[in-house]
């Protein structure tokens, strides 16, 4: 099959699991951005998919095309589940705040968990040959190719996505 | 017992197990839960299971459901067994080889591919 190899939804090359410790960087501190949409979310899936809508949908009014819209739903879906799951640890009484803006050459997403937060220089590669059998850990994989850039802040229970708009990239 | 409605079509024909997706978003964590279940049951049954997994129906997946398909493939290769991935979506396909999982499973551009690749 004609797949491209390591290759980003946006036509980016990108490293899909570099080898080195420095597979994954946290910033101290994110600079401000201006967000236009604001959503608290339960730990559960109906937030997730509550979440999808929205981005999705304000996507769409801004002409996204399908693979902008897989990649915007697929980066946030990743996200979520590991604010719920690692972040939060399925408490039900912990939130998930998604904040985000579409404008018509980028999208941005701030996604905070109430959890302890942690070092995603310590996440192992899963896509190292030694990895590869173990069946977790490929959500910032994915995160990674498919926005054009991630961002920790620590103590990492946030984490900022930029997606570029292909047609308008540099 | 009321069991949950199967999220599978499964067909079984000279000695293939050819399974099927109802859902075409393989992405919600209770669903992919259960998919996981209902395939390694029919996996246990089986002695040695050669499993056809078709995608024909899949638009959205996410690394909660590769963690399935790992783990299913890990079952099916500890019974001496052979499992092969069919039908993928040129966008889905490029998610399995972001996570180079291209690499691990058998994948093959139609059934009838798969198919004649069991032996």
């Amino acid at each position: 099959m004609g797949a491209p190899q390591e290759r980003s939804a946006g036509g980016t090359v990108t490293q899909a699991g570099p080898p080195t410790s420095t597979y994954l960087s946290m910033t101290q501190r994110s600079p401000q951005a201006r967000f236009d949409h604001r959503l608290v979310l339960g730990s559960s899936r109906r937030g997730i998919q509550r979440a999808q809508r929205s981005l999705i949908s304000a996507a769409q009014q801004r002409g996204y095309d399908h693979a902008s819209c897989f990649a915007l739903r697929l980066a946030l879906e990743e996200a979520l589940t590991n604010a719920i799951l690692h972040g939060n640890r399925n408490n039900p009484r912990k939130k998930v705040t998604v904040r985000y803006r579409v404008d018509s050459g980028r999208v941005v997403i701030e996604i905070e968990d109430q959890g302890e937060g942690f070092d995603p220089q310590a996440v192992p590669d899963p896509t190292r040959p030694e990895n590869v059998e173990i069946p977790a850990g490929r959500g910032i994989v994915l995160m990674r190719a498919y926005m054009t850039e991630v961002e920790f802040t620590a103590p990492g229970n946030r984490v900022r996505m930029t997606y570029v708009r292909p047609t308008v990239r540099g | 017992m009321a069991a949950a409605e199967s999220l599978l079509r499964v067909a079984e024909e000279d000695g293939i197990t050819r399974i099927e997706f109802v859902d075409r978003n393989i992405l919600d964590e209770a669903n992919i839960q259960q998919i996981g279940e209902e395939i390694t049951r029919l996996v246990d049954e089986t002695p040695q299971p050669k499993v056809l997994i078709s995608f024909q129906n899949v638009d959205h997946l996410s690394s909660a459901a590769l963690g399935t398909l790992i783990t299913i493939n890990n079952k099916i290769r500890s019974k001496d067994g052979q499992l092969r991935l069919a039908n993928i979506d040129p966008r889905i396909y490029e998610v399995f080889v972001i996570t180079k999982l291209n690499r691990l499973f058998q994948i093959h551009d139609s059934e009838d591919q798969a198919l004649a690749s069991f032996t």
